[in-house]
Protein backbone atom coordinates (compact mmCIF):
# COMPACT_ATOMS: atom_id res chain seq x y z
CA UNK A 1 0.00 0.00 0.00
CA UNK A 2 1.30 3.29 -0.95
CA UNK A 3 0.10 5.37 2.37
CA UNK A 4 3.72 7.33 3.61
CA UNK A 5 2.24 7.30 7.05
CA UNK A 6 2.23 3.23 7.26
CA UNK A 7 5.42 3.10 5.33
CA UNK A 8 7.80 5.11 7.52
CA UNK A 9 5.98 3.12 10.70
CA UNK A 10 6.16 -0.68 9.34
CA UNK A 11 9.86 -1.20 9.87
CA UNK A 12 9.51 -0.03 13.00
CA UNK A 13 6.50 -2.06 14.00
CA UNK A 14 7.97 -5.26 12.37
CA UNK A 15 11.18 -5.11 14.34
CA UNK A 16 8.88 -4.52 17.57
CA UNK A 17 6.56 -7.09 16.99
CA UNK A 18 9.94 -9.28 16.29
CA UNK A 19 11.20 -8.33 19.70
CA UNK A 20 8.26 -8.68 21.36
CA UNK A 21 7.52 -12.31 19.52
CA UNK A 22 11.27 -13.27 20.66
CA UNK A 23 10.80 -12.24 24.29
CA UNK A 24 7.33 -14.29 24.51
CA UNK A 25 9.22 -17.39 22.96
CA UNK A 26 11.41 -17.68 25.64
CA UNK A 27 9.24 -16.70 28.20
CA UNK A 28 7.21 -19.61 27.19
CA UNK A 29 6.41 -23.41 28.54
CA UNK A 30 6.55 -22.45 32.40
CA UNK A 31 4.69 -18.84 31.95
CA UNK A 32 2.16 -17.84 29.46
CA UNK A 33 4.10 -17.45 26.11
CA UNK A 34 5.45 -20.15 24.01
CA UNK A 35 6.46 -20.97 20.33
CA UNK A 36 3.06 -21.16 19.13
CA UNK A 37 2.02 -17.64 20.05
CA UNK A 38 5.83 -16.28 19.25
CA UNK A 39 5.75 -17.79 15.97
CA UNK A 40 2.16 -16.25 15.00
CA UNK A 41 3.32 -12.82 16.43
CA UNK A 42 6.83 -13.41 13.50
CA UNK A 43 4.08 -14.59 10.97
CA UNK A 44 1.85 -11.19 11.49
CA UNK A 45 4.99 -8.91 11.96
CA UNK A 46 5.99 -10.07 7.99
CA UNK A 47 2.91 -9.91 6.48
CA UNK A 48 2.82 -6.10 7.83
CA UNK A 49 5.68 -5.65 6.09
CA UNK A 50 4.20 -7.75 3.32
CA UNK A 51 1.05 -5.18 2.92
CA UNK A 52 3.47 -2.43 3.55
CA UNK A 53 6.31 -2.82 1.00
CA UNK A 54 5.38 -5.67 -1.44
CA UNK A 55 5.34 -9.43 -0.91
CA UNK A 56 8.64 -9.15 -2.94
CA UNK A 57 10.94 -7.25 -0.38
CA UNK A 58 9.18 -9.28 2.74
CA UNK A 59 10.15 -12.29 1.23
CA UNK A 60 13.64 -10.68 0.71
CA UNK A 61 13.51 -9.37 4.17
CA UNK A 62 13.03 -13.26 5.55
CA UNK A 63 16.23 -14.40 3.77
CA UNK A 64 15.02 -18.18 3.31
CA UNK A 65 11.97 -19.49 1.55
CA UNK A 66 9.15 -19.57 4.38
CA UNK A 67 8.62 -23.43 3.49
CA UNK A 68 12.64 -23.78 4.56
CA UNK A 69 12.13 -21.89 7.57
CA UNK A 70 8.88 -24.22 8.78
CA UNK A 71 10.99 -27.31 7.72
CA UNK A 72 14.14 -26.55 9.69
CA UNK A 73 11.88 -25.93 13.07
CA UNK A 74 10.41 -29.26 12.64
CA UNK A 75 14.08 -30.76 12.31
CA UNK A 76 14.87 -29.10 15.33
CA UNK A 77 11.60 -29.97 16.84
CA UNK A 78 12.51 -33.50 15.62
CA UNK A 79 16.20 -33.45 17.10
CA UNK A 80 15.26 -32.23 20.42
CA UNK A 81 13.48 -35.40 21.23
CA UNK A 82 16.83 -37.51 20.80
CA UNK A 83 18.79 -37.26 23.92
CA UNK A 84 16.16 -38.57 25.72
CA UNK A 85 17.30 -41.80 23.36
CA UNK A 86 20.37 -42.10 25.15
CA UNK A 87 19.10 -41.79 28.80
CA UNK A 88 16.37 -44.38 28.10
CA UNK A 89 13.38 -42.29 28.82
CA UNK A 90 10.67 -42.07 26.52
CA UNK A 91 11.08 -39.42 23.13
CA UNK A 92 10.49 -36.04 24.08
CA UNK A 93 11.35 -36.04 27.67
CA UNK A 94 12.72 -32.96 29.02
CA UNK A 95 16.35 -33.27 29.59
CA UNK A 96 18.10 -30.32 32.21
CA UNK A 97 22.02 -30.35 31.91
CA UNK A 98 24.21 -27.58 33.07
CA UNK A 99 26.75 -26.04 30.33
CA UNK A 100 30.14 -26.81 31.22
CA UNK A 101 32.36 -23.52 30.68
CA UNK A 102 29.92 -20.81 31.50
CA UNK A 103 27.68 -22.70 34.37
CA UNK A 104 23.77 -22.25 33.27
CA UNK A 105 21.25 -25.02 32.84
CA UNK A 106 20.26 -25.60 29.21
CA UNK A 107 17.17 -28.23 28.24
CA UNK A 108 16.26 -30.19 25.36
CA UNK A 109 12.95 -27.74 25.69
CA UNK A 110 14.39 -24.88 24.64
CA UNK A 111 15.03 -26.67 21.72
CA UNK A 112 11.94 -27.66 21.12
CA UNK A 113 10.31 -24.51 21.66
CA UNK A 114 12.37 -23.01 18.84
CA UNK A 115 11.51 -25.36 16.57
CA UNK A 116 7.62 -24.63 17.19
CA UNK A 117 7.99 -20.87 16.71
CA UNK A 118 9.83 -21.91 13.80
CA UNK A 119 7.77 -23.72 12.12
CA UNK A 120 4.55 -21.57 12.86
CA UNK A 121 6.35 -18.37 11.59
CA UNK A 122 7.07 -20.01 8.38
CA UNK A 123 3.71 -21.35 8.05
CA UNK A 124 1.97 -18.78 8.49
CA UNK A 125 4.52 -16.41 6.69
CA UNK A 126 3.78 -18.11 4.15
CA UNK A 127 0.20 -18.64 3.91
CA UNK A 128 0.00 -14.84 4.47
CA UNK A 129 2.14 -13.62 1.98
CA UNK A 130 0.72 -16.12 -0.61
CA UNK A 131 -2.86 -14.26 0.03
CA UNK A 132 -1.05 -11.30 -0.67
CA UNK A 133 0.57 -11.92 -3.47
CA UNK A 134 -3.13 -12.60 -5.30
CA UNK A 135 -4.34 -9.45 -4.50
CA UNK A 136 -3.25 -6.69 -6.65
CA UNK A 137 -0.96 -3.84 -5.23
CA UNK B 1 -8.65 0.04 54.10
CA UNK B 2 -7.04 3.25 53.32
CA UNK B 3 -7.74 6.19 51.62
CA UNK B 4 -5.47 5.52 48.82
CA UNK B 5 -7.06 1.88 48.16
CA UNK B 6 -10.47 3.52 48.73
CA UNK B 7 -9.44 5.94 45.24
CA UNK B 8 -8.11 3.17 43.30
CA UNK B 9 -11.24 1.17 43.50
CA UNK B 10 -13.43 3.71 42.97
CA UNK B 11 -11.60 4.71 39.93
CA UNK B 12 -11.54 1.04 38.50
CA UNK B 13 -14.99 0.42 38.53
CA UNK B 14 -15.63 4.04 37.09
CA UNK B 15 -12.96 3.24 34.45
CA UNK B 16 -14.63 -0.03 34.08
CA UNK B 17 -18.03 1.55 33.41
CA UNK B 18 -17.00 3.77 31.11
CA UNK B 19 -15.35 1.52 28.55
CA UNK B 20 -18.60 -0.85 29.01
CA UNK B 21 -20.21 2.23 27.78
CA UNK B 22 -17.71 3.01 25.15
CA UNK B 23 -17.95 -0.83 24.23
CA UNK B 24 -21.90 -1.18 23.82
CA UNK B 25 -21.67 1.96 21.79
CA UNK B 26 -19.23 1.02 19.46
CA UNK B 27 -20.41 -2.20 19.09
CA UNK B 28 -23.80 -0.31 17.61
CA UNK B 29 -21.85 1.65 15.28
CA UNK B 30 -20.13 -1.87 14.17
CA UNK B 31 -23.70 -3.10 13.76
CA UNK B 32 -25.71 0.09 12.59
CA UNK B 33 -22.18 1.64 10.31
CA UNK B 34 -23.45 2.73 6.83
CA UNK B 35 -20.52 2.21 5.04
CA UNK B 36 -17.64 -0.74 5.24
CA UNK B 37 -15.01 1.92 6.18
CA UNK B 38 -17.24 2.98 9.00
CA UNK B 39 -17.57 -0.79 10.17
CA UNK B 40 -13.43 -0.72 9.90
CA UNK B 41 -12.64 1.95 12.08
CA UNK B 42 -15.38 0.86 14.20
CA UNK B 43 -13.37 -2.71 15.08
CA UNK B 44 -10.33 -1.00 15.47
CA UNK B 45 -11.74 1.41 18.47
CA UNK B 46 -13.02 -2.05 19.64
CA UNK B 47 -9.56 -3.46 19.53
CA UNK B 48 -8.54 -0.34 21.57
CA UNK B 49 -11.27 -0.39 24.16
CA UNK B 50 -10.51 -4.16 24.46
CA UNK B 51 -7.25 -2.97 25.11
CA UNK B 52 -8.30 -0.54 27.89
CA UNK B 53 -10.32 -3.63 29.42
CA UNK B 54 -7.37 -5.79 29.94
CA UNK B 55 -5.00 -3.06 31.20
CA UNK B 56 -7.71 -2.16 33.42
CA UNK B 57 -8.58 -5.52 35.07
CA UNK B 58 -4.58 -6.31 35.06
CA UNK B 59 -4.33 -3.14 38.03
CA UNK B 60 -7.69 -4.86 39.48
CA UNK B 61 -6.21 -8.25 40.04
CA UNK B 62 -2.31 -6.87 40.17
CA UNK B 63 -1.07 -9.68 37.42
CA UNK B 64 1.84 -7.61 35.23
CA UNK B 65 1.38 -10.33 32.88
CA UNK B 66 -2.17 -8.32 31.11
CA UNK B 67 0.34 -5.64 30.00
CA UNK B 68 1.89 -8.30 27.86
CA UNK B 69 -1.51 -9.80 26.61
CA UNK B 70 -2.63 -5.79 26.26
CA UNK B 71 0.56 -5.19 24.02
CA UNK B 72 0.26 -8.19 21.56
CA UNK B 73 -3.17 -7.47 20.88
CA UNK B 74 -2.37 -3.69 20.40
CA UNK B 75 0.18 -4.98 17.69
CA UNK B 76 -2.32 -7.46 16.42
CA UNK B 77 -5.35 -5.23 16.64
CA UNK B 78 -3.04 -2.60 14.19
CA UNK B 79 -2.29 -5.62 11.52
CA UNK B 80 -5.87 -6.24 11.61
CA UNK B 81 -6.83 -2.81 11.03
CA UNK B 82 -4.17 -2.42 7.87
CA UNK B 83 -5.23 -5.39 6.45
CA UNK B 84 -9.46 -4.48 6.16
CA UNK B 85 -8.39 -1.65 4.92
CA UNK B 86 -6.31 -3.29 2.02
CA UNK B 87 -9.31 -5.18 1.77
CA UNK B 88 -11.64 -1.92 1.13
CA UNK B 89 -9.16 -0.53 -1.41
CA UNK B 90 -8.82 -4.09 -3.23
CA UNK B 91 -12.77 -3.97 -3.30
CA UNK B 92 -12.80 -0.26 -4.72
CA UNK B 93 -10.51 -1.15 -7.04
CA UNK B 94 -12.80 -4.35 -8.33
CA UNK B 95 -15.58 -2.22 -8.22
CA UNK B 96 -14.57 0.70 -10.50
CA UNK B 97 -12.99 -2.11 -12.82
CA UNK B 98 -16.58 -3.21 -12.90
CA UNK B 99 -17.76 0.04 -13.70
CA UNK B 100 -15.47 1.32 -16.42
CA UNK B 101 -16.10 -2.19 -18.12
CA UNK B 102 -20.14 -1.32 -18.41
CA UNK B 103 -19.22 2.21 -19.74
CA UNK B 104 -17.43 0.44 -22.20
CA UNK B 105 -20.00 -1.88 -23.35
CA UNK B 106 -22.25 0.87 -23.16
CA UNK B 107 -20.80 2.98 -25.43
CA UNK B 108 -19.35 0.69 -27.94
CA UNK B 109 -23.37 -0.65 -27.85
CA UNK B 110 -24.01 3.16 -28.58
CA UNK B 111 -21.48 2.76 -31.74
CA UNK B 112 -23.35 -0.25 -32.82
CA UNK B 113 -26.29 0.94 -33.31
Amino acid sequence: MRTLIFRAIAPYLTALMLLFSIFVTLRGHNEPGGGFIGGLLAASAFALYGIAFGVPEARRAMWFHPISVAGTGLLLSAISGLPSFFRGTPYLTGIWTTAPVFHFDVATIILFDLGVYLVVAGAFASIALALEDNGER
Amino acid sequence: MSLSADFLWVAIHIALGVLSLAFLMVTWRVLRGPTLPDRVVGLDALVVIAIGFIATIGIKTGFTLYVDIALALGLVGFLATVAFARFTLSLQGKIQQQNDEQDEREENEGKGA
